[in-house]
This record gives C-alpha cells, sequence and structure tokens, in this order.
C-alpha cells in the first residue's frame, strides 16, 4: 500500500535527484535556529599521535641492543627467553603487530617505485634498524623482538629433524615469497605478507575466521617442525640471513674451545648447527670442482630461462591488480558491463570513468609488471643457481658452529655445551 | 694451501660481502630518505569518492568494523523527513524500528524545534553499512558520511578496505588531519 508520505516521498526523490544532481550542493538550506539550538561539531578522535611511534622505535632499538647483551656477552638463555616473551608482549599484543619488520619491507618497495609514495620515519626505522643490527651481530631480531617469530618459539614441543634435501627445498619458498611480495608491492597491486599474516589475528584477538585458523594451524605445525613460518615463509628472514651470513660478529656455541661432544646439535631445534668437516679426499674435491664449473656455467641460463618464463606469463600475474582485472573483464565480455550484480562493474560503471580510461591504466599497470616479472624470474633463477652451487662449495668447519645465516640467535645450544658449564662450575667455587 | 692463508681469503671474503650489503642497506635507506615525510600517515575515506558499497562494513579486519558513519552538522538540514533516517517507505515519520533505515537503529533523532529536527549517530552501536550515508547522499544535503575512526583502528600497514574498495576512495592521509569531514558548501564551497 501507497502512503500519502510514501507517495510525497517518492516524488520528492525524482524530483531531488532531476534537481540536484551534482552532489557538491546543498539541497536543504541549513536552518536559523530560534530556540537558541547549538550545532554540535562532528567528532573525530585522535590516532595515536607520532611521538608515540617514536616511542616504538626506540623500544625496538634497545631490545634489540639487548638481545645483542644477552646473546653474545652474557650467554643466557632464560634472558632471552624473558625479552622475547616482552617483545611478543610489547610488538605483538600491545601494539597489534602493525608495524612489523617484515611487512615494512613491502612499504620500502612501493616506494622505491611509486614515485607518489613515501614512507614514514617509523616504517623506515623498522626496515633497517634490525637489518643493521644482523649485519653486526647475527639475527638477533628473530630470536627476541619479533613477534611473528616469538610466538612460534614459544610452542616448540618436540621438534622432528627434517631430511637436508626437503630443508634446502623448503628453504627456497622464502624467496619465491619475497620476490612476489615485492613485485606486487612496487606495482601498488596488494600488499600480500600483510594480507596472509598468520599471527596478526591472534594478536589483535579478533579477525575473520580464517585468518585465526590459519595463525592456529601454523602454531600447531610449529610443535612438530619449529618456526615453520621462519624457516620456509618469512620473507623479511630472506634480508636478515643475508645480512647475517656476512656478520661481523655472531654468538657462538661454546664459550671456548669446542670438544665435538655433539650435545648442541641436538638441542638446535632449527637444525642450524652445523657439524666440523673433515679433510675432503682428493677425489671428492676434483669432483666438486667440475660440478662447481657446471653450476657456475649453467647460473645464467637458469636465470635467464626463468626470466623468459616469467615473463611469459606476467598477463596471469597481471590480473592479481584490480583494475587489470576489471579491464580484462570488462573487453574480454563487454556485456559484463550491464551486470548490476558485480559491485566492482557497477561502481566503476556509475563512476562516468571511460572504458578507455580504465584500460590505459591496465596497461601500464601491466607494463610494470612486465618488467618485474622479468627482474622477479632472474631472481629466483640466480637463487636457484647459488643454492646449486652452494651444494659443491666445500667450507671447513672446525668445531661445531652455528650456521650464521640460519641461526636465529635464540640461545638454547648454550645450556648443552659442556664446556660452559664447566667453566661455570670453576667461577663458582 | 695453508691454514693462515685459507682463513685469511675467507675473512677477506666475508668483509667485502659485508660491505657490499651494508652499503646496499644504506643505499635503499638513502633513497627512501630523500623522500621521507616526517609525517606519519593513517588511512581515511574521502566522502566525495565513496559511493557507499557497503564493503567497509565487512571488509574491516576487526570483528566490528572501524568505519563508522559521522554526521558533519555544517551540511546538515535537519530535515523532518530525513533521507538517512527513514527507509523510503517508510509509512509514518516516528521513531519507530520498523521505520529506520539503519540495522542497528544507530541514529537518534532528537525535536529540536518546529519543523527541524537533529540526528545523531550512536557510534557504540553503528557498523558502518553506509545505509544512512547512501540515503542522506540520494535524498539530502549528503551530511551523513563514512569515516575510518581511529580510536578504534589499528591502522593496517595495508587497509583491507583500501583494497576492495570499488571507488578507491581509501587512501592514506597525514595524521595531524586524520578526517576528512565535509564543510558546509554555501560558505566555502571546497572539499
Ligand atoms: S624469520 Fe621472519 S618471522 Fe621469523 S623471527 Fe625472523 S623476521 Fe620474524
Ligand atoms: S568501500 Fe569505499 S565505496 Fe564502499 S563504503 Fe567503503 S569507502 Fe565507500
Ligand atoms: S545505517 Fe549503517 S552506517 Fe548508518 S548509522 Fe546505521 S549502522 Fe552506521
Ligand atoms: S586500516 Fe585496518 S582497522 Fe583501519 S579501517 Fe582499514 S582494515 Fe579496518
Amino acid at each position: 500500500m501507497w502512503t500519502r508520505r510514501g507517495i510525497l516521498f517518492f516524488v520528492f526523490t525524482i524530483v531531488l535527484t532531476l534537481w540536484a544532481y551534482s552532489q557538491h550542493q546543498q539541497r536543504f538550506p541549513r536552518p536559523e535556529f530560534e530556540t537558541g539550538y547549538e550545532q554540535p561539531d562532528a567528532t573525530t578522535p585522535e590516532p595515536r599521535s607520532g611521538a608515540v611511534e617514536l616511542i616504538d622505535v626506540l623500544v625496538l632499538t634497545l631490545a634489540l641492543s639487548g638481545g645483542v647483551w644477552l646473546a653474545l656477552k652474557k650467554r643466557s638463555r632464560k634472558g632471552i627467553l624473558w625479552l622475547s616473551i616482552f617483545s611478543l608482549a610489547y610488538f605483538g599484543f600491545f601494539r597489534e603487530g602493525c608495524i612489523c619488520s617484515v611487512g615494512s619491507l613491502q612499504n620500502i618497495a612501493l616506494s622505491l617505485f611509486d614515485p607518489g609514495y613515501a614512507v614514514s620515519l617509523n616504517v623506515l626505522a623498522f626496515f633497517v634498524i634490525p637489518l643493521v643490527f644482523a649485519l653486526f651481530f647475527g639475527r638477533i631480531f628473530c630470536g627476541s623482538v619479533c613477534p611473528l617469530g616469538v610466538i612460534q618459539d614459544l610452542v616448540v614441543l618436540k621438534p622432528v629433524k627434517l631430511p637436508h634435501g626437503l630443508q634446502t627445498v623448503l628453504g627456497l619458498l622464502p624467496f619465491l615469497y619475497l620476490g612476489f611480495a615485492v613485485l606486487f608491492a612496487a606495482t601498488g597491486t596488494d600488499f600480500i605478507i600483510c594480507r596472509y599474516d598468520p599471527f596478526v589475528g591472534i594478536f589483535r584477538l579478533g579477525a575473520p575466521f580464517h585468518m585465526i585458523m590459519l595463525g592456529v594451524l601454523f602454531l600447531l605445525i610449529g610443535m612438530f617442525v619449529s618456526r615453520p613460518y621462519c624457516r620456509f615463509l618469512c620473507p623479511y628472514g630472506v634480508l636478515l640471513g643475508w645480512m647475517s651470513r656476512f656478520s661481523r660478529r655472531h654468538l657462538t656455541i661454546t664459550p671456548a674451545e669446542c670438544i665435538e661432544c655433539k650435545l648442541c646439535a641436538d638441542s638446535c631445534p632449527f637444525d642450524a648447527i652445523e657439524a666440523p668437516t673433515g679433510d675432503l679426499s682428493a677425489e671428492r674435491t676434483s669432483k666438486n670442482r667440475n660440478r662447481f664449473i657446471v653450476y657456475a656455467i649453467l647460473i645464467p641460463v637458469i636465470a635467464f630461462a626463468a626470466g623468459f618464463l616469467l615473463n611469459r606469463a606476467h598477463p596471469y600475474l597481471a590480473k592479481a591488480n584490480s583494475t587489470v582485472y576489471l579491464a580484462d573483464l570488462l573487453v574480454t565480455q563487454p556485456e559484463m558491463q550491464f551486470n548490476t550484480e558485480n559491485l566492482d562493474i557497477s561502481t566503476f560503471m556509475a563512476s562516468g570513468k571511460s572504458l578507455a580510461t580504465l584500460t590505459e591504466e591496465a596497461d601500464a599497470i601491466r607494463h610494470s609488471f612486465a618488467a618485474g616479472s622479468w627482474y622477479l624470474g632472474i631472481f629466483l633463477g640466480l637463487v636457484f643457481g647459488f643454492t646449486l652451487l652452494n651444494q659443491v662449495i666445500y667450507r671447513r668447519r672446525e668445531g661445531y658452529t652455528p650456521h650464521k645465516g640460519d641461526c636465529v640467535s635464540c640461545g638454547r645450544c648454550f645450556d648443552y655445551c659442556p664446556v660452559q658449564k664447566h667453566a661455570e662450575n670453576t667461577n663458582h667455587e | 694451501m695453508s691454514d693462515n692463508k685459507y682463513i685469511d681469503r675467507r675473512n677477506f671474503i666475508e668483509r667485502s660481502f659485508r660491505i657490499g650489503l651494508g652499503a646496499a642497506v644504506a643505499g635503499t635507506a638513502g633513497y627512501t630518505l630523500l623522500k621521507l615525510t616526517r609525517r606519519s600517515y593513517v588511512w581515511q575515506i574521502d566522502p566525495f569518492k565513496c559511493t557507499q558499497c557497503g564493503r567497509c562494513q565487512t571488509d574491516c579486519v576487526l570483528p566490528v568494523s572501524a568505519v563508522k558513519c559521522v554526521h558533519a552538522y555544517d551540511l546538515c538540514g535537519y530535515c523532518d523527513l530525513c533521507g538517512g533516517y527513514f527507509k523510503p517507505d517508510a509509512n509514518e515519520l516516528s521513531t519507530a524500528a520498523e521505520n529506520q533505515l539503519c540495522p542497528t537503529q544507530a541514529i537518534k533523532r532528537q525535536f529540536v524545534e518546529e519543523p527541524y529536527y537533529e540526528y545523531i549517530i550512536v557510534e557504540e552501536l553503528c557498523i558502518g553499512c553506509g545505509k544512512c550515508v547512501k540515503g542522506c547522499t540520494s535524498f539530502g544535503n549528503g551530511s551523513l558520511i563514512l569515516q575510518i575512526r581511529h580510536d578504534i583502528c589499528v591502522n593496517c600497514n595495508e587497509c583491507a578496505i583500501a583494497r576492495v574498495c570499488p571507488s578507491d576512495a581509501i587512501s592514506r592521509i597525514p595524521v595531524d588531519e586524520p578526517y576528512i569531514i565535509k564543510g558546509d558548501f554555501s560558505f566555502t564551497n571546497k572539499s
């Protein structure tokens, strides 16, 4: 039934839509109040101010410095554990996971490629400071500060040792993740690290169901395969690993001479402790040398091939970008233009933007994907090639030593080394 | 090869790599520093671009969206027949729930003086669906707008709504002016 008001409203609507097509116009004038009514202001609650963000940077630096002291000087697993719990509470649960160093690499990538985007000081600090610390002292960040790492570290229950080959293959995943994260960030498409961050939902104590489930799943796996995200996904871990591998100093397992008792190797849940090597036989050496030469020649070939392949695939990659996706859809299926179900299409159609403008924008984005996929392919090819090469490079080690790239400086091994215990005992006597 | 030589060579290689990596980090940081703006950013909706698609309610990472309706009183006509408050087919202008556009009855209607009514958003109830905003924008002055509330928003590195907003209405804006509230066009004539 149409009521009088209903009809009035209807007529009203028609008239109004015709009359006031531009939104930048007040249809109804502001009333002049006679009763002394005072118009309230629109409410605008303040965000966290910049000063508080600088405190975050300060806490980060202090926590890292504390981690260095505990890992390199004090050699205290307990200290590292408490520091890491503090970091988890502060950066994870209190600051709710954002901004984190892992995600910040996307901001940096975007700002390198997009002239219109500038990062803020605290984002830059979160990106650079842990890397600098890693370059001097190893991956202190991973062991003591990173909330994502710490939450996995705390659930390690009964770590299994993975076969070496499987570890090497899975170890390639972070490079893949890093490469794609940079490609998608640099093209302004998506921040995939943030989108698929498994733990941020837990830090915020609330998130869509699938996000929480992803986090719980990682933690469950993490009881047996320790730090699965860190070792087989984390893209920032790749950068930290590079830094740490050539770090100036690094924690040592034993405070004195290694007696090769092998106790520490079993204590490391991340398989990051390498056994001492003997001398290679002359036969192995020559075999390795031959393989080295073959691989070294292969590397540029692999890199080029990977670049070429990914470049071929760039139209598919570019579809991850919503603009490209929409343009593709409307060009290939013009009848979709009249689809009112699809919110993106109907909004675009109502916006008054022409299809030509849209395809132009899409072409520009596709263009950067074409270039980016070349770089990405070459990068991945190089990573693969150097991983192969690494298998035949012989590095002599005396005693058990942490693999500087893989060790997250958690300090578990300290307590297992009898040399240290002995030294402590004599101190106490 | 003697031991010392081996260790020397290894140290030399490590040092070169260390310097190289350090330079790479410094270079990246330096380049970003050139563009660095001292200000931090927050996410905000441009009410002039927003088309009230409804995704603000559903796509925020928080269980209840950080986006809420905000009343830009400067623009309001204080209408009795409010396009943001009443359903288009409302059968009377009363505060009965079935007449209200808002699914959570988050708008309070208050009599001011004949024939004017004031509309107040109760933020605790608002879920950011934008229905009232759409009503007000289509039939009224457009004084109801959607804004990201920074006391609730956790300032995600990438706002989950910005990614899916069909109107590209959400972007980073400097933290010192964290809201985009529509002003009174008859006075300022600018956004
Ligand atoms: S590897 Fe990545 S996630 Fe793990 S602790 Fe290090 S930075 Fe954090
Ligand atoms: S997603 Fe965009 S268009 Fe939709 S309601 Fe939010 S700001 Fe408005
Ligand atoms: S209609 Fe939607 S946006 Fe408007 S006040 Fe109600 S819940 Fe908030
Ligand atoms: S930044 Fe995050 S919390 Fe804020 S509105 Fe966007 S999705 Fe919601």
